[in-house]
């Protein structure tokens, strides 16, 4: 670890540090999110440690990576929020909401400034000279002086000078800077060390976090051969530094204290490196210069540094251990893993299952008297089989929250906008959906909530007329429902009126009568075009209709249902499979061949009666079924199916429904429902007419998944 | 100076004739393509038939998981006689991350073909795209037709990639 960033720090190292910018990236975009989140449910009255230290740690190990892969700008700004942060935790500062925007907006700023280096577009990004001057005044606010908003300390303690640490010659840096109120000189001990090269890279820190300060290799007589000392201008708390540190070495292994503004500096003036200072080698106590003439800086007030170092030397032994600890979970918890190969693997065991399947129709003649063994062996491996595929199946599922969790800070933002006032509860974001849907939902999803706080919530004095709560709420849930997923948005807003709606679908010319249900009135909602905006509201829409959430929900064979009562609210119940990958479907013979129907639109099936059916035009089939006349769809000709068996004909009927209307198609057999894995033609081949897919059978053959709305589409021409 | 232009002469010659291919029958025609194109070779099994398709795409088969089309290049070649028996091979081939089967009589041998060895193919009148013909290696006793598999099977009337 402590090579990795001693070589990341020096610049003339060939080690290629582009390696490891990805899984930074990656990490950073975490931490931000994890930030955002704490930050958005922080009670700002009630805020406890552990949730303050979890911001603050986010926040620090952006700076921490961002300073050791050299992107100063984020390093500098997430420095900002971290002394912010770390006043809030030491509770020299009460949390305000103020502080909570800042620290969202600075959060942002960071992802757009790594979001530029990423991309390459280095000195793109949004300026954050005002965020951190807004952070700076904020912490300024409460205890002047601990942190400067001093532009001159900027100027001299950010200049990246490429110091080689140690063989600079000797020169006091406190003659060098200026004082300044919170200007802190400090003499930092580094003591036994396993490398010496840790010491070069706690060095390095200084040079690549702009503000944090300068520092200065000392050679003090008594300098042990694994010990290193530094003279430090900062402007940071000892509890800082000692943080920082922890990238490079243990806390026990740091003293720190107070030098005066022109120190004691023992060093002699040749300012030999580790080697000659060796020589003079007589290990004494740390904690030297506690006793030399340290008194506080005038303008670290706020500090009683001596006492600090005291503390942080003795809390050395366990301070860095619980740090390190409560960082350490979420990165184990977790690894990143190529989608591409989650996928590959799900192929290799759904292959398993077929085999495995295969081997058990091949056993199943054999004796189980003489083959008891091999039939064990067989179970065991069928139960072993059906695990591995659950597990892997559950690999590609994430929880609803990943969502769900980038809802709150929009809701927020909204309704700051709009003047409203909504509460954001959410339910059953532990509940699992597989990753591409996951992917696809979150658009529909964002428009129905913002659907919500826009036109259903109401401005809070309307609500206080309406004698309702003045802050309004928006629901999400998720929950499991048999095999599919229920996601709900309510909201207990002013619901849609059916009035307005039938009064605006005469308007656009559609045909619709009084007698409509409720249900079937809020479908027209649904139609393109018909912007709730313009039927309830007099927000205006923002590009993306009812008619288009609605068109995505159908892709991944979903359903939207609203509920809605005029005066108390609304409820958009979006009905999704569990995967996109598996798919309940029903399996029909035709000739030779086998199709596979998605059950959810099989309506129903039955064996035909030769008087039900009638002809259009001699060739146009329909058949009655329950005094409603349905068109014919035979799939032996739609398929071309060769007939080698002359006798036989097709008299078994499956009524699909698709995209509303019905159509029945004509089969020899139905051979059952099972669960199939859907997967893709068009990567090695074209699109198919009438097939939406095709699936892999017990046997290991190809089945065509029919396309129910093609079919029913084509049965309407 | 001399000496070292004959040396990147024949460094040149042999870049070139790295080039390997993998040769196969189709009738009595043997044809060449290049094994960096070949994924696999494997067994012949009766696809699931597409609807209509053309006469030579025989439908769909199961790779371990994933659906590749096959194509019967003796029907796409009008070969007067396919039989579908125990020595029928599929070679699988991986063209642009798209995996495609093909049906030939049988593969014979995977050999490297020197530049001077390979000669253009004279303009004829052929069911075979002259643009998909890189030309004709010269063996001491037969002809290999050397095919550009990738335009070959990406052409139009192949009808494996939909239209845009």
């Amino acid at each position: 670890m402590a090579e990795v960033h001693q070589d990341s720090g020096g610049s003339g190292s060939d080690f290629d540090l582009s390696q490891f910018y990805q899984i930074f990236f990656e990490e950073a975009g975490e931490n931000l999110d994890l930030m955002e989140q704490m930050l958005l449910s922080l009670n700002l009255e009630t805020a406890d440690d552990e949730e303050l230290n979890g911001i603050f740690r986010c926040a620090h190990s952006i700076k921490g990576g961002a300073a050791t892969f050299g992107f100063s700008d984020v390093a500098e700004l997430t420095h900002q929020m971290e002394s912010l942060l770390d006043k809030l935790r030491r509770h020299e500062l009460k949390p305000s909401s103020a502080m909570v925007d800042v620290l969202l907006e600075s959060a942002d700023a960071s992802r757009a400034l790594l979001a530029c280096h990423q991309t390459g577009n280095v000195g793109q990004g949004p300026a954050t000279v005002d965020l951190v001057g807004r952070i700076r005044s904020l912490v300024a606010g409460d205890a002047a002086g601990v942190v400067v908003p001093s532009k001159a300390v900027e100027a001299v303690v950010s200049h990246p000078s490429p110091v080689a640490v140690d063989v600079l010659p000797d020169a006091t840096l406190s003659q060098v800077a200026a004082t300044a109120d919170g200007r802190r000189y400090l003499l930092i001990r580094l003591g036994k060390l396993d490398h010496l090269a840790q010491a070069d890279a706690v060095a390095e820190l200084f040079r690549d976090i702009p503000g944090l300060g300068e520092i200065k290799s000392v050679t003090p007589p008594d300098l042990a051969p694994d010990e290193r000392v530094f003279e430090v201008v900062t402007t940071s708390s000892n509890e800082d530094l000692l943080d920082l540190f922890a990238f490079h070495v243990a806390r026990e292994q740091v003293s720190i204290s107070e030098l005066d503004q022109t120190p004691v500096n023992a060093a002699p003036p040749q300012n030999a490196p580790v080697a000659v200072a060796a020589e003079t080698a007589t290990p004494i106590a740390y904690g030297f210069f506690d006793g030399a003439p340290g008194a506080p800086q005038p303008g670290a007030a706020g500090q009683p540094p001596a006492k600090h170092a005291v503390d942080a030397a003795r809390n050395s032994a366990t301070a860095p251990r619980t740090s390190n600890a409560s960082a350490a979970p979420p990165e184990a918890a977790t690894i990143r893993v190529a989608i591409s190969k989650v996928d590959q693997l799900i192929n290799l065991v759904g292959e398993l299952v077929i085999t495995q399947a295969m081997l058990a129709q091949n056993s199943r003649a054999l004796d189980p008297a003489v083959y008891q063994q091999l039939l064990t062996g067989l179970s065991d491996l069928d139960r072993n089989t059906r695990d591995l595929q659950e597990s892997v199946m559950s690999i590609r599922m994430i929880p609803m929250s990943i969502v769900f969790s980038r809802f709150p800070r929009m809701l927020r933002d909204l309704a700051n906008k709009l003047g409203k006032k909504v509460d954001f509860v959410t339910q059953g974001e532990a509940t699992e959906l597989d990753k591409g849907l996951v992917e696809k939902i979150t658009d529909p999803l964002t428009h129905l909530v913002r659907n919500s706080c826009d036109h259903g919530i109401e401005m809070p004095e309307d609500r206080i007329r309406a004698g309702k709560p003045e802050t309004g709420t928006i629901t999400l849930s998720a929950a499991h429902q048999g095999g599919s997923i229920v996601i709900e948005v309510r909201d207990d807003g002013k619901g849609m009126s059916r009035e307005k709606i039938l009064a605006k679908a005469r308007e656009r010319g559609m045909d619709v009568s009084d007698q409509l249900s409720d249900a079937e009135v809020w479908q027209l909602i649904f139609a393109p075009g018909f912007s709730t905006a313009e039927v309830v509201t007099d927000v205006s829409g923002r590009g993306v209709g009812m008619d288009v959430v609605k068109r995505n929900i159908t892709s991944l064979n979903g359903t939207v249902e609203i509920e809605s009562v005029e005066g108390y609210g609304m409820k958009v119940s979006v009905r999704l499979p569990l995967t996109l990958a598996i798919m309940d479907g029903m399996s029909v013979g035709v000739g030779n061949e086998v199709y596979i129907l998605p059950l959810s639109s099989v309506v129903e099936s039955f064996q035909v009666r030769s008087n039900a059916v009638s002809t259009v035009g001699q060739d146009s089939r329909l058949v009655k079924v329950r005094d409603e006349y349905m068109p014919v769809i035979e799939l032996e000709k739609v398929f071309l199916v060769p007939r080698f068996d002359t006798e036989k004909t097709s008299d078994m009927m499956v009524v699909i429904e698709a995209d509303g209307s019905r159509a029945v198609l004509l089969v020899d057999e139905l051979l059952g429902q099972q669960q199939v894995v859907v997967k893709n033609l068009e990567s090695n081949y074209k699109k198919v007419p009438n097939v939406s897919g095709a699936t892999i059978l017990g046997d290991g053959k190809v089945a065509l998944i029919l396309d129910t709305g093609a079919l029913v589409r084509r049965s309407r021409h | 100076m001399n000496a070292l232009s004959t040396v990147e002469k024949q460094n040149n010659i042999e870049a070139k004739s790295m080039a390997e291919y993998l040769t196969f029958r189709i009738g009595t025609e043997e044809y060449g393509i290049d094994i960096l194109k070949v994924q696999e070779i494997r067994g012949y099994e009766p696809p699931t038939r597409i609807a209509n398709a053309p006469s030579f795409v025989k439908g769909v088969i199961n790779l371990r998981g994933t659906i590749v089309p096959i194509v019967d290049m003796r029907l796409k070649f009008n070969c007067p006689i396919v039989n579908y028996d125990s020595f029928t091979v599929v070679i699988v081939l991986n063209l642009h991350q798209r995996i495609v089967g093909i049906v030939v009589d049988s593969v014979s041998d995977v050999m490297g073909l020197d530049v001077d060895q390979i000669r253009t193919a004279p303009d004829i009148e052929s069911i075979i795209d002259p643009e998909s013909i890189i030309g004709l290696g010269a063996l001491s006793d037969r002809m290999l037709i050397l095919l550009d598999i990738e335009k070959l099977m990406s052409g139009n009337d192949m009808g494996l990639i939909s239209d845009i």
